[in-house]
């Protein structure tokens, strides 16, 4: 229970950070940090203790098959660790070019747009 | 043949082709974007004819393997998407060639498609997150697409809030797997409604409202619209329209249907789905109350059409939040039915009425150079033309009778009185007037009144563009008045849908 619960503070973090401050390369951190507490979340709920690698071999015990951990969750987190590679290439090519206009990383001084 | 999968691997194939193509050949983007959209929207449309399929990607069978669905709610969106974007290639044909790097935008518009089209078909949760993230980049990148100061921004602002929406997806769906053990939406149905009777527990509570959060962000409803108004006038006007007429709707609009109606089962009346259903009518209300306002103090053409679309995403909600609350309180089918109806009509104009607005956004600045309001006017006598469908987009959106708006407005009020939520509709009927008031400044700002010195040296839009523009104000009315042609066949199905989720899992695990 308690993992879980850092999980979610983990991602209060990120969040915290996202909203809190204005450079824009900490806004990214703070997206980061909460794309990691998601794929920890996912990693823990696969979680078993003792657990072994799920690989089927002819003639295997029943008791090694219920500790196998659920190899979907890690396919699940592999999938989001790509995805989340691509959002923060991207994030940092526009944060590059937001400088190159702007010559500073400070929202409050790039921010001219009204919402 | 089950068609299903070219949905995606089509344009999927071609946002690969376009730019490799183009090493060699510079036009490769032009040639082959228009020919691959015509397909898929031909696809599309003829999708209307074919009965609700599934198909197992790989040979494996639900629920191990990922299925593609299509119902009658996928193919109303696929209907809207692959129309929509045929039409916008081939406004961004003329309307692009001031821009450089035109492989990288038809590579991204495909993958856009691509990921849109993998939204409305898949049956599968996470699948469903990864095709909201393809099309999520293609449209932070496409935002950004013109790299001054302003689009950079609004990109940037669109990517960090989409990510904490892409961030909350993920929680929920990895809730939902362990709540469940499965991702398969029909199997996670069937989980809920027989392991829990249809009751939500906490962890499900959570989920649906990490759901409602981030399909509500990408929908753009109130309390999470603040990126909209920026990044839709941003963008070039071809993808303002693709992202205000379709993006709005299928990753958000779509997946919310999607969830609570067939994975959630909200119809079960317990105690939750009252919880998730009160939500919708509240986002839907406040979408319509702050798009309105805002809409009627904007100068700037594109930022107007942008706090409208707000707005009418609002009454889209409000029909299917109306619709899901008639449901969950065990209130009259035929009731719920109209209110939904009412919701995905709307949807439907909304497709054809704001791409034409957005487009015809683009046609203006192309041919004055400007998108404030202030230094248009007469434009009338200048682009016969552009200022006819503006005007039809304007007189549809507005709801004034016969255009379609009026119709599916009409038949949002009426549900909703009926429903017996009578001062919500009068919210509704207050709000649907002041979209009125904020159309007639449109047209006596921008189409009627004195020529201005800008004006007075536009010419119309060569043909390429202003195809587009007729083939969608025929839409506007065509929807309105042929409604017993169409509405049958695309939009009835599409509520019966979302109606009876039992199909849905009949549908996919047989």
């Amino acid at each position: 229970m308690t993992v879980y619960f850092m999980c979610i503070v983990l991602l209060t973090m990120g969040l915290y950070c996202l909203v809190a401050k204005k450079n824009i390369v900490k806004k990214i951190l703070g997206i980061v940090i909460m794309d990691y507490a998601v794929n920890l979340y996912l990693i823990i709920i696969g979680y078993k203790t003792g657990g072994v690698a799920p690989i089927i071999e002819p003639n295997m015990p029943a008791a090694t098959l219920e500790r196998f951990v659920d190899p979907l969750t890690q396919a699940l987190v592999l999938t989001s660790i790509v995805i989340g590679l691509g959002v923060l290439s991207l994030m940092v090519a526009m944060c590059i070019r937001l400088y190159e206009k702007h010559g500073t990383f400070d929202m409050s001084v790039i921010s001219k747009l009204r919402g | 043949m089950n068609p299903l999968p070219l949905y995606v691997a089509i344009p999927l194939g071609a946002a690969f082709l376009i730019p490799l193509l183009g090493i060699w050949w510079r036009k490769s983007g032009e040639t082959l974007a228009p020919l691959f959209t015509l397909v898929l929207a031909i696809m599309a449309v003829l999708q209307v004819t074919r009965p609700a399929a599934v198909y197992h990607m790989g040979g494996w069978a639900p629920p191990v393997g990922i299925a593609l669905v299509s119902d009658g709610l996928s193919t109303l969106l696929l209907i809207a998407i692959n129309v929509v974007g045929f039409l916008c290639i081939l406004f961004s044909l003329k309307y692009m060639q001031t821009y450089t790097g035109l492989t990288k935008y038809y590579s991204l518009f495909m993958l856009m498609v691509a990921g849109m089209n993998g939204v409305v078909v898949s049956g599968d949760l996470f699948n469903l997150y990864v095709f909201l993230e393809v099309a999520s980049i293609a449209s932070y990148a496409l935002v950004a697409f013109g790299v001054g100061a302003e689009e950079l921004e609004a990109g940037f602002k669109y990517l960090i809030l989409g990510s904490v929406a892409s961030v909350m997806l993920l929680f929920g769906i990895g809730t939902v797997y362990a709540v469940t053990g499965s991702l398969n939406m029909a199997d996670v149905a069937r989980e809920i409604a027989m392991r829990f009777g249809g009751e939500m527990n906490p962890a499900l509570l959570l989920a649906g409202a990490f759901f409602l959060m981030g399909f509500g962000l990408k929908a753009a409803l109130v309390p999470f619209h603040a990126w909209l108004p920026d990044a839709h006038p941003s963008a070039p006007a071809p993808i303002s329209a693709m992202l205000s007429g379709v993006v709005i709707k299928s990753l958000g609009i779509y997946a919310i249907c999607r969830i609570f109606f067939n994975v959630y089962g909200i119809a079960t009346g317990s105690a939750g789905s009252i919880i998730f259903a009160n939500a919708m009518v509240t986002f839907a209300l406040l979408s319509i109350i702050v798009g309105g306002l805002l809409a009627i103090g904007q100068w700037d053409y594109k930022r107007l059409l942008a706090y409208s679309s707000i707005g009418q995403i609002g009454y889209v909600m409000l029909g299917i939040g109306v619709g899901a609350r008639v449901l969950a309180t065990g209130g009259q089918l035929s009731v719920a039915g109209l209110a939904i109806l009412g919701g995905l009509f709307h949807m439907f104009n909304h497709v054809a009425f704001k791409s034409l607005l957005f487009l015809s956004s683009g046609a203006i600045q192309h041919a004055t150079g400007t998108r404030d309001m202030k230094q248009l006017g007469g434009l009338r006598e200048k682009m016969p033309i552009t200022s006819f469908t503006t005007n039809m987009a304007a007189l549809s959106i507005a709801g004034v009778p016969p255009f379609s708006g009026f119709w599916s407005k009409l038949v949002i009020l009426i549900a909703t009185i009926k429903a017996g939520y009578t001062g919500i509709a009068i919210v509704a009927i207050i709000f649907a007037f002041v979209t009125l008031v904020y159309y007639i400044k449109v047209q006596r700002e921008i189409l009627y009144g004195t020529v201005s010195k800008l004006v007075e040296k536009a010419r119309e839009v060569p043909a390429l563009m202003y195809v587009p523009l007729i083939i969608l104000a025929i839409a506007c009315v065509g929807l309105g008045l042929l409604y017993p042609v169409v509405g049958p066949r695309v939009l009835e199905p599409a509520r019966d849908a979302l109606m009876n989720s039992a199909e849905y899992i009949q549908l996919v695990l047989g």
